[in-house]
């Protein structure tokens, strides 16, 4: 049995480890990136611009340079300039945008149909077999079937996002719903409690916390997803902005996104914790 | 002599290969408290599920008010072996959820009242709004037999209801059963391994042989008089003959009557003994 461990001196290990690991990154940078450019012929180097200046490669960015830039970027991050700059905050909300929207649907539909397949042993034997083929599938191998079905690249990662959100909560529901104890159930039926009684007051309650499980589960494969599938199709979203700046060899923008990216699935993680929370129960 | 209200007439459990119990018949009258004693194995809770609807048998049939039942009713409450509250309800919505399914109508507060209510007659209107996992083994039972009685059925089925608590907490809510039932008039069939149970509570004790092929070996009238109070029970003449024919055939003829019945025995009419006179 471990000890319990006070917040306070967790958190303050955590910012020396913190500030240790920015600090040898800082000092490591320190006086790289000068001085390596010295075979550069001038005429190429004024051909290719700013990188090829300094040196032919791109310095990583200082911690620093990173927190500067962070700072610039979150000072206005909702402005619009044409459609290849706009602003991280805009990013991001595109990208939530689809997730919820892909998470939504999925569960819309695999809520209720879980609940169908958990309460009938035929359908859960009947359907097992198509979910257990499609459930190993990586969610971007249904991209090019998406968008040349859909022939919209926006919906298309929203299609992305759905399909691979679906599982988890479609198995989950089914799984909460078939381990609904027995006698909760023989108590409904004691009761002429009635099917949508039994359904919503008694299966439904019994079966959120393994739900919510799915949901949880869900939310993080679909915010793991949306990265890659906006690098494929473009145009916006946070994993298109990290494709753009790799573009532009923009590191410290790629840092920052990367940084961006974490603390939001972090977000969304603790907001369906919470719910979990709110619908677990303890006998 | 009138007809019972619940009436069991021939049924049967069997497997292929395996005959649990066969040609089962006893009636419950109105009013009646009747025990059903045996060791395990032999198709109580069979037999109490099957009194519930939540389990048909084999063969044969049992009525309840001269209609044959085929499912589950509000008419015939079960008092659950585990308390079987719903864990994620308060003690209160535990009862209201049972209230709201027989009255439809009811709204809200009238709900509430009535469960509130039917908690303070078991001794719970303090712990109303804990739940199941905040309540004592004691406490949770009182919950579940505040919410079979809140329903006002014409039967009260139980399943050993007080075997998964200790001796003390058992005696005091074995009183409270025999409190309500006896205010309410209520019709009752309980399955107990508990002998002093059964005769505490009941007017007969049908004694089971062990299965396989298990009969209704014999119905012991239980003389004694009521009201009967835990304390002065084993005061009363003939209470030992009876808890002494009891143990005697949970011992040794529950095994050696086990099998097949012999010639004389009509499975319709049990040999009837009064032993406490």
């Amino acid at each position: 049995m471990q000890k319990p461990v006070s917040a306070w001196r967790a958190t303050l290990l955590s910012l020396i480890i913190l500030t240790c690991f920015l600090g040898t990154w800082e000092l490591a940078l320190q006086g790289a990136g000068q001085g390596g450019g010295a075979a550069i012929d001038p005429e190429y180097a004024a051909l290719l611009g700013q990188a090829a200046a300094s040196g032919g490669q791109t310095p990583m960015p200082k911690p620093s340079e990173i927190g500067r830039r962070l700072f610039q970027l979150l000072s206005d991050p909702f402005y619009i300039r044409g459609p290849n700059d706009q602003g991280i905050g805009i990013q991001v909300a595109y990208s939530l945008g689809r997730v919820l929207l892909g998470f939504g649907m999925a569960a819309l539909i695999a809520i209720p149909l879980g609940f169908v397949i958990g309460m009938s042993p035929l359908l859960n034997a009947a359907l097992n077999p198509f979910i257990q083929v499609l459930r190993p599938v990586s969610p971007l191998a249904w991209m090019p079937l998406a968008l040349f079905t859909i022939q919209d690249s926006s919906i298309s990662a929203v299609f992305v996002i759905f399909i691979c959100s679906i599982w988890p909560m479609l198995l989950n529901t089914a799984f909460g719903v078939s381990a609904v104890r027995r006698e909760w159930l023989n108590v409904a039926r004691t009761l002429e409690a009635g099917t949508w009684r039994t359904a919503f007051r008694v299966i439904l309650p019994a079966a959120a916390p393994t739900i919510l499980t799915g949901m949880r589960i869900s939310i993080g494969i679909a915010w793991l997803v949306i990265v890659a599938a906006e690098m494929l199709v473009g145009g916006t979203g946070i994993g298109y902005w990290v494709w753009n700046q790799w573009n532009n060899l923009s590191i410290a923008d790629i840092c920052i996104a990367i940084l961006m990216i974490g603390l939001v699935g972090l977000a969304l993680d603790r907001l369906l914790g919470l719910l979990a929370r709110a619908v677990a129960w303890q006998e | 002599m009138s007809k019972p209200y619940v009436s069991v007439e021939g049924i049967s459990r069997k497997f292929p290969g395996l005959t649990v119990f066969d040609n089962v018949w006893f009636g419950v009258n109105r009013g009646e408290f009747v025990c059903l004693v045996g060791h395990s194995g032999c198709g109580k809770t069979t037999i109490l599920n099957i009194l519930a609807g939540l389990d048909a048998p084999s063969g044969g049939v049992v009525l309840a008010d001269g209609r044959e039942i085929s499912g589950p009713s509000l008419e015939r409450a079960v008092i659950f072996q585990g308390h079987a509250l719903m864990p994620w309800l308060t003690a209160e919505q535990n009862v209201a959820f049972a209230l709201g399914c027989k009255h439809k109508g009811w709204d809200a507060g009238r709900l509430r009242d009535v469960a509130r209510s039917a908690l303070e007659k078991v001794g719970l209107g303090a712990a109303r709004a804990k739940k199941p996992s905040e309540l004592s083994g004691g406490m949770k039972q009182r919950v579940g037999i505040a919410r079979a009685f809140a329903v006002e059925p014409k039967m009260m089925l139980m399943d050993e209801p007080f075997s998964a608590l200790d001796a003390l907490t058992r005696g005091a809510l074995q009183e409270e059963v025999s409190r309500l039932v006896t205010e309410a008039g209520q019709t009752a069939f309980m399955i107990t391994h508990d002998v002093d149970e059964a005769i505490l509570l009941s007017d007969r004790i049908l004694l089971m042989t062990n299965g396989p092929m298990a009969r209704v070996a014999e119905v012991v009238i239980n003389t004694l008089p009521k009201p009967r109070v835990r304390a002065t029970l084993h005061h009363q003449p003939g209470y030992h003959e009876l808890r002494d024919h009891i143990m005697d055939f949970l011992i040794t003829r529950s095994r050696s009557l086990a099998g097949v019945a012999p010639r004389d025995y009509d499975p319709r009419h049990p040999p009837e003994v009064s032993p406490a006179g």
